[in-house]
């Protein structure tokens, strides 16, 4: 049967309305990262002119390169060690009998449990603790918290629907753990790892408590909080237009990563169903 | 000499013991099969040979040498999985040559042996390819050849055929008894539930019930004698005819078996008589299922055609050189003389 000619309409409707909600404020902030001293306070929806200043300045001043290296450092350090500890442990988890492997498993999902802002105080000590306040490593070692159990508990999942004949066989074959991790599992597991790989990879990269918590100086901030505080000329200035910019430019390596990986994360995310 | 010696092997998982005390002797270049109902602990045992279980209590010898602590890759075995179990992100090339790597063969010795064993198998067209570009009986053939490639001492296939549709499965069946016959110093170890798989393939059947060996024997000798009412009933299509009371008694046995080929019928005379129930034609042989008064339900088997009507009359007459009785353990009596 086809559809009605309302049945359309109203699917267009909710399509549109869906599409706008999720793309009109990125949208509003091209718009306005665009735009140029009273410009910015007058609404409107359609580009009136084409002036990079915003950019210009943002790009000119010296710590917000700076800042941008930090992000891309904290972000790519936190995916390479999350999904290095995530496939070793997921393989024990999945592959190994031993005692407490379900009560292990749960504890890792527990952790993710607690708000962020619930261990802040506490997690503020540790890192004291091992002087890593105001550096870089704090981050990677507090984003940890959140990306680890998420890419075990996905990894895991996805290596126990590995058929365990494959891995009998590899060790038929003479393969030793490391070998069959290497070179049976990883392959296996390139559209899981690099779906989580890239959730990981956002949530570090957007973080924001944490690197508030963790850093002070501005060239140790990542730009979630660098935009945050970004200041104007005075104390009642606040430069919409340098902020806009910045955000459009943080927002751009997500844009591009996701468009880079897009194929695998479809086959990542439908893996599950089809075997091989 | 025997290859694969099991002594006094036991398994348990946890507190369930699933195979109980087992003593084999496998002779080298013997096709055996190991058959039984589904749970009886077949694929236990072969994946304790393998080294892929570990062995709860016993010994397992591979030409003399104790192999229980000694890796599945060390063992001089290679196995042939249900689902294949072949790598997919590999060519079957890669397939093939993946565990030549990891014994450190040199490549061009790799190149001969994977050639070789395809050459063999007729897939050197296929070297190329994906195991998901491949249909099941071109997929079985590469597991196959991945397992003649390590050029193993002991060949472990564990229910081979049954991924198969009918016609394969035979074509398969025949390919792999040619390829023991060109592999004479090999010895095959074949697990199946399938008796005809058994009867056919096997130079000796090892019959597992609950855990424990029933019987060992050549495929004709389970048929002529079976050593307890369980193997006489899972060795020959169609199954043998068990029958309780009366008969039984009048022999001094608690069952009275005879198999269908060994009843003759006549719609004239005969020891039994009955009544047809249903016929099942397959062309070649008809069986003919009959009701005998005191007797109980009976299967026979006809050569060629035969035309009953269901609730005809029909006279039995059981061969008394072919029958077998067994006392209330299933265990066999010794034949009396008359019939
Ligand atoms: N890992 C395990 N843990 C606990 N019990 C097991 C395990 N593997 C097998 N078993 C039990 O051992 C018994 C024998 O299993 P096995 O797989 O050897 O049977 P099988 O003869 O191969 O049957 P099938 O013809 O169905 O393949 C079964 O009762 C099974 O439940
Ligand atoms: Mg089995």
């Amino acid at each position: 049967m086809k559809p009605g000619i309302w049945q359309r309409i109203g699917f267009y409707a909710i399509v549109i309305v869906i599409v706008t909600q999720a793309v009109f404020p990125f949208y509003y902030a091209i718009l306005t990262s665009l735009e140029d001293g009273q410009a910015l306070f007058e609404v409107n929806y359609l580009p009136k002119a084409l002036n990079l200043t915003n950019y210009r300045a943002m790009l000119a001043e010296g710590v917000f390169g700076k800042q941008m290296l930090n992000s891309v450092f904290v972000a790519s350090v936190v995916v390479v060690v999350s999904l290095f500890l995530a496939v070793t442990a997921a393989f024990a988890l999945s592959r190994i009998r031993f005692r407490g492997r379900g009560l292990l498993l749960l504890t890792v999902l527990s952790v993710s449990m607690f708000p962020q802002i619930a261990v802040l105080s506490g997690l503020f000590e540790v890192i004291r603790f091992f002087g890593l306040f105001n550096s870089l490593w704090s981050l990677v070692f507090s984003y940890m918290i959140f990306t680890l159990p998420f890419t075990v508990w996905v990894l895991t999942t996805f290596m126990r629907n590995l058929p365990v004949e494959i891995e009998e066989a590899a060790i038929m074959d003479g393969a030793s753990s490391l070998t069959i991790i290497r070179r049976v599992f990883l392959p296996l597991m390139w559209p899981a790892m690099v779906t989580t790989g890239l959730l990981a990879f956002i949530h570090a990269w957007n973080e924001f408590l944490f690197a508030l918590t963790f850093t002070s100086t501005d060239s140790q901030r990542t730009v979630p909080v660098a935009i945050a505080l970004v200041s104007g000329r005075s104390e009642f200035e606040i430069p919409w237009g340098n902020i806009m910019a910045a955000s459009v430019i943080v927002t751009l390596p997500l844009v591009a990563l996701v468009l880079i990986f897009q194929r695998r994360i479809v086959s990542g995310l439908t893996a599950g169903a089809v075997k091989g | 000499m025997a290859t694969v010696e099991l002594i006094n092997v036991s398994k348990s998982f946890g507190s369930v013991e699933v195979l109980r005390d087992i003593n084999l002797s496998l002779e080298k270049g013997k096709f055996v099969v190991f058959v039984g109902p589904s749970g009886c602990g077949k694929s236990t045992l072969l994946r304790m040979i393998a080294g892929l279980e570990d062995i709860t209590s016993g010994e397992l010898r591979i030409d003399g040498q104790p192999m229980n602590e000694v890796l599945p890759a060390k063992r001089g075995i290679a196995m042939v999985f249900q689902s294949y179990a072949l790598y997919p992100h590999m060519t079957v090339f890669e397939n093939m040559s993946f565990g030549l790597e990891q014994a450190k063969l040199s490549k061009p010795e790799i190149e001969a042996r994977v050639q070789d064993a395809a050459k063999m198998l007729q897939i050197e067209g296929l070297l190329d390819r994906k195991p998901k570009q491949l249909s099941g009986g071109q997929r079985q053939r590469v597991a196959i050849g991945r397992a003649i490639t390590r050029d193993p001492r002991v060949f472990l296939f564990d229910e081979p055929l049954s991924n198969l549709d009918a016609a394969l499965r035979v074509d398969t069946r025949l390919e792999i008894a040619a390829l023991s016959e060109r592999l004479p110093d090999t010895t095959m170890i074949y697990v199946t539930h399938d008796q005809v798989e058994a009867m056919t393939l096997a130079d000796r059947i090892v019959v597992l019930n609950g855990g424990i060996v029933e019987q060992v024997g050549s495929p004709m000798d389970l048929y002529e004698s079976p050593a307890s009412e369980f193997v006489a009933g899972f060795i020959g299509s169609p199954r043998m005819n068990f029958l309780k009371g009366g008969v039984a008694e009048a022999h001094g046995a608690a069952t009275y078996g005879i198999r269908p080929e060994h009843i003759a019928l006549s719609d004239e005379r005969g020891d039994w008589s009955g009544r047809v129930v249903l016929t099942e034609r397959l062309g070649s042989d008809t069986f003919v299922h009959v009701e005998v008064k005191g007797v109980g339900p009976v299967n026979v088997r006809v050569e060629g055609r035969a035309d009953f009507a269901s609730g005809e009359t029909v006279y039995l007459s059981p061969d008394p050189a072919s029958v077998h009785l067994f006392d209330p353990q299933g265990r066999p009596v010794v034949r009396s003389v008359t019939p």
